[in-house]
């Protein structure tokens, strides 16, 4: 049915993040500097750099739903910016225990990984606002991607910018961490960074199925006289694959 | 009949909309208005009778950017409520042009603001002189009002017509603004030290300058999509 | 400025807090997720079953 290959794809996720952590807590070394704590990093910093690169493919689906006008490419993108949203709830948090941790507060401001990520959690905290405010489902998405093209635009940019930002002049642990490791401790950052990738696709591509699923269980209906046009329609905030004949 | 060069159109729709200003008053002093009293709120929330360095420059521009989120949402309204986009979209004219038109005002309507914003934040809260650091903050202005502008006619067009345009305005702007008050502030702190010392801008004008041309650019593509019903 | 090592049995709670927001979170998303493809699988099989059941004269268009 819809879905093929998600079974596999799962058990290989779930697989990989197995192995992830056993190599985490068991293969990896104990950082020299930081101790135990540093653990945290195979687990915050792979999450944001897949959030992030989440938040610029959504922009790049938008660009393709402009172009083309597919509403597929709208469902594409709106589920990749709801996943990274989701991760970037853990990133914050994460980053925020580790930031607990390591210099007593909840929240460092001399972070800039950190305060740019919350930056740009905030620009896509508004984008579900931004779609329930709009009722036509043709302007919704339209709207919807020329918002996720300028805020995936707006992702890497803003990581620059706060980066130069005079407080961040002094060492950053952050960078330092993800950029010189030594040899055990780099092996299994790349690990955790493609399991991390790898649980991405997995949950992307779940909720797209149940997206389809949805879709034709509300397309049989309308068929069978169960449900007609003049029902009152919902307001929502998510796009629908109800329009749309085939599968991703 | 030749369709209307470019310019001209632009030049028509920007002075339309500022004639109906002018006539109306509906934006302009209330944001002045509300710039000042900003700077009041300022005295009495951190508790000071003077600013300089890096705070000065925060107070400023903080004040500045909400100032500016008020007129954001003002630009479009009159178009939304009385079928200015319809009428311009029936028009010959190149879409882009009301994007270009649009950021003109927004720069227009920043300017008058700062006319009246910066005498009154020298007056009410400013340490330093500010005539010896006005050359530096002419370009930090400039600058600064460009990306505010930008983003601003993008960012209005997108939630004016929506239905909750009033917050989403200012909750779109704002992260996408961040950018642009890193730099004018991290550029107007040090024109603003006391006892004041010579001040570099750095590289803040580079990153400012590549940030409004990135955005004017993305918006002036993007523009077209947010007109088409 | 950076910060010096914890040793284990105080950084080990927050190591443990930070997986486990991430396990908690997941498995929430992936359990409401489950939930409606589940539900929404049982209809379609339901509906499926009853277009094979009716009659064909009844069956009626959009």
């Amino acid at each position: 049915m819809y879905g093929k290959g998600l079974r596999p794809l799962s058990l290989l996720t779930a697989a990989s993040v197995a192995l992830t952590l056993a190599a985490v807590f068991f293969w990896a070394p104990n950082d020299a500097y930081l101790g135990f704590l540093q653990k945290i990093f195979y687990l915050h910093v792979p999450l944001a750099i897949v959030t992030l690169c989440g938040f610029v493919a959504a922009g790049l689906m938008a660009v393709a739903h402009l172009r083309t006008r597919d509403p597929r490419w709208d469902v594409r993108s709106y589920v990749a910016i709801h996943i990274s949203l989701i991760f970037g709830v853990v990133v914050l948090i994460s980053g925020s225990i580790w930031a607990r941790g390591a210099w007593g507060h909840w929240w460092v401001w001399n972070e800039p990984t950190l305060v740019s990520f919350l930056l740009v959690m905030l620009l896509y905290a508004t984008y579900q606002p931004l779609r329930f405010a709009i009722e036509d489902p043709e302007r919704q998405s339209r709207y919807a991607s020329v918002f996720a093209i300028t805020a995936g635009a707006f992702v890497p940019i803003n990581f620059a910018i706060v980066r130069l930002s005079p407080a961040f002049v002094h060492p950053r642990t952050l960078s330092n961490i993800s950029g010189n490791l030594p040899g055990r401790m780099q092996a299994v950052f790349y690990l955790a960074l493609a399991t991390a990738a790898l649980l991405w696709v997995t949950l992307w591509r779940f909720e797209m199925t149940a997206k389809h699923v949805a879709a034709q269980l509300r397309r049989l209906r309308k068929l069978l006289g169960e449900e007609t046009d003049d029902a009152p329609v919902r307001r929502s905030a998510a796009p629908s694959l109800t329009g749309v004949g085939s599968i991703s | 009949m030749n369709p209307p060069h470019s310019t001209e159109v632009v030049r028509a729709l920007v002075v339309a909309q500022l004639r109906l200003e002018l006539r109306t008053f509906e934006s302009l002093p209330a944001m002045c208005l509300f710039a000042v009293t900003t700077f009041v709120l300022f005295h009495f929330g951190l508790n000071v009778d003077r600013v300089s360095s890096d705070l000065a420059s925060g107070v400023l521009w903080v004040t500045l950017l909400l100032a500016a989120l008020l007129g954001i949402n003002r630009i479009y309204v009159a178009d939304a409520e009385q079928g200015g986009f319809d009428a311009f979209l029936l028009s010959p004219a190149q879409r882009p042009t009301l994007f270009v038109a649009k950021t003109m005002v927004l720069l227009a309507y920043m300017a008058v603001v700062e006319v009246v914003a910066l005498p009154a934040f020298a007056i009410l809260l400013l340490e330093p002189s500010l005539w010896n650091a006005l050359p530096g903050l002419l370009g930090a202005l400039a600058l600064g009002n460009l990306g505010v502008a930008i983003i601003g006619a993008l960012v209005g067009a997108l939630a004016v017509r929506t239905q909750a345009r009033d917050l989403l305005g200012p909750l779109v702007s704002l992260p996408l603004l961040v950018p642009v008050l890193i730099g004018v502030a991290g550029w107007t702190a040090p024109l603003l030290h006391y006892p004041q010392a010579l001040a570099v801008a750095g590289r803040w004008p580079l990153v400012l300058a590549l940030y409004d041309g990135i955005f004017g650019l993305i918006a002036f593509a993007l523009f077209d999509f947010l007109l088409e019903d | 400025m950076i910060a010096s090592a914890l040793p284990l049995h105080t950084a080990g709670p927050y190591v443990a807090a930070a997986y486990i927001a991430f396990f908690v979170i997941v498995l929430i998303y992936v359990a409401i997720m489950a939930s409606k493809l589940t539900r929404s699988e049982r209809a379609l099989t339901e509906l499926t079953e009853q277009v094979e059941q009716r009659p064909r004269a009844s069956d009626e268009g959009p």
